[in-house]
């Protein structure tokens, strides 16, 4: 069986600010990051659709120790954000500093662009991310 | 299903970066493990060991074969687990699964890891490869900061001040380290044991909230158990152990996790499932080998566990009932914040803390009184791997 919508696919439109996800024919439920079967029900029957990309931030941490390869990034925000569509994915929190982040940050809303993490020897290559800014 | 017992535990020191391999540590403790069985290395019919990192730290893998020969197991199957930080409990619970269906009746299990060799900055990258490598790393997931967001998630779900449970999760580390600096194979062994929690809310910070000391080391080390049916158990020691109930579960991405954070689903799947095989409820366990790989994750990790209410956790290690005498004794060994995480090794030296605690050999200071019952709970990434093993006396 053949996966409706793939990493490469997902990563390409993610590049350009496009959210894409999958919505479950039987259930309703919207799937993000992409997967064989719906989150929700389990079913394999769904179609590819453009999600919105805002919502709002459920929990955030600033990173001060990065991989090895990612020194020159810290710091940096990481958020979780909860969608509107429902699914909780992660991503970079920008236009603030990242040092002053804060429970505060806990329930805004935010909307959707991207970054590209260029990949490094371990990677298959890059990945683009949500970069998230508050609304 | 076969009754199946422990008859005898190894551990090499858990510490920082040191100098002998990964098959040497291995080695280590499984001879000491196949020694204090009374048994000799022929005996061995199966060898399983959990190794997650071998071929970053040491460019080697199949670590199992070469450990298998080295000890003098010749020809036995020898399988590696990978399931991040819970790999030797995965170990020792196939090994347990194999002797209960009567297939062998002695298997050698547990596990090594050189993760403090690797240094900061490779650990904290191959680490972060037990999150989503496509949909999380790009973000700079590091492992830190997923338990960082799980602190946040958890304050901000049972309306607690951050700076509050800030200090109760400090309470957790100094715990840890008043055990760890009396148990003479924990890394921080002698040390420690003067933690505040001004110290630990002042060491550096890397991902907030979770400073130096919220966050478990970096480790390298090994463990090793030698598990038996009953009938040959019985012939080898007068203290069996046995491994009366075992549960395991997995999981997908943090973020797929969404309805049930900052409760780890997996864990309570496979810790019911421990217990309805064990015929136990929490109540009964006396102490529990937990996996703190950061301060917040004891708190998480007892709740899921049934020892203590959500959202209470916090308040339990302030007034001491996660601690020995009190209604828990949590990590007595110092857990992996203060004995130290190798993660390959890392379930195994849980039992082998249990199996010692249960038959009253570790240091009086430590000692869980009269424990009849313990527990040990071993998470790989962030609940992708969870496994869960209650023993009890056999004598």
């Amino acid at each position: 069986m053949e996966q409706k919508l793939i990493f490469k696919d997902y990563n390409e439109a993610l590049k350009q600010n496009k959210l894409l996800g999958l919505k479950c024919r039987d259930c309703g439920a919207i799937t993000v990051p992409p997967k064989m079967v719906c989150r929700q029900c389990a079913s394999p029957d769904m179609e590819v659709v453009e999600l919105k990309g805002s919502g709002k931030i459920r929990t955030f941490t600033t990173v001060f120790v990065a991989s090895e390869g990612r020194e020159d990034e810290i710091p940096y925000t990481i958020v979780m954000v909860e969608l509107d569509d429902g699914p909780w994915i992660m991503g970079n929190l920008d236009g603030i500093d990242p040092a002053q982040a804060s429970m505060e940050l806990v329930g805004k809303k935010v909307k959707m662009g991207n970054k590209v993490f260029p990949g490094d020897k371990y990677s298959a290559g890059e990945g683009a991310r949500p970069l998230f800014s508050l609304v | 299903m076969k009754k199946v017992a422990v008859v005898g535990v190894g551990e090499t020191k858990f510490s920082g970066p040191q100098e002998k391999t990964e098959v040497e540590l291995f080695a280590e403790a499984a001879m000491e493990a196949i020694t204090k069985s009374n048994l000799k290395p022929k005996d061995i019919k199966a060898l399983f060991v959990g190794n997650v990192l071998g071929d970053f730290a040491e460019g080697q893998g199949m670590v199992q074969s070469f450990a298998a020969e080295n000890i003098g197991c010749l020809y036995v199957p020898a399988n590696r687990y990978e399931g991040a930080c819970a790999s030797a409990s995965m170990a020792i619970r196939d090994a347990f699964i194999w002797i209960a269906s009567g297939y062998y009746d002695i298997v050698l299990a547990g596990g090594v890891e050189r993760a403090a060799t690797m240094g900061t900055g490779l650990a904290t990258r191959t680490f972060a490869m037990f999150s989503d490598a496509r949909y999380e790393y790009p973000a700079g997931i590091t492992f830190p900061a997923v338990f960082a967001m799980l602190t946040h998630l958890y304050a901000d779900t049972y309306k607690i001040p951050l700076q509050k449970l800030r200090e109760q999760m400090a309470r957790v580390s100094i715990q840890s380290y008043k055990h760890g600096s009396v148990n003479p194979r924990a890394q921080f062994f002698g040390k420690n044991a003067d933690m505040t929690v001004e110290k630990v809310l002042g060491s550096f910070m890397v991902s907030t909230p979770l400073t130096l000391h919220d966050c478990c080391p970096f480790s390298d080390g090994a463990a090793a158990v030698v598990l038996a049916s009953e009938e040959v158990a019985k012939k080898l020691t007068g203290k069996p152990v046995y491994i009366t109930g075992t549960g395991q579960s997995s999981c997908g991405p943090l973020g797929n996790q969404s309805d049930y954070l900052p409760r780890i689903r997996s864990r309570e799947i496979s810790s019911q499932q421990a217990y309805d095989m064990a015929g136990v409820k929490p109540q009964d366990i006396d102490l529990c080998e937990l996996h703190d790989c950061f301060s917040i994750a004891s708190l998480i990790a007892t709740e899921s566990l049934g020892f203590f209410d959500y959202g209470t956790a916090g308040e339990a290690w302030e007034k001491g009932e996660a601690d020995i005498g009190g209604k828990i004794a949590v990590n007595p060994s110092g857990g992996l914040k203060a004995k130290g995480h190798p993660i390959g090794a890392t379930g195994a030296g849980q039992v082998y803390e249990v199996v010692k605690q249960l038959r009253g050999e570790v240091e009086p200071e430590r000692q869980v009184e009269g424990a009849r019952t313990g527990m040990t709970d071993t998470l790989g990434g962030d609940g992708g791997a969870l496994v869960n093993m209650i023993l009890q006396r056999g004598w």
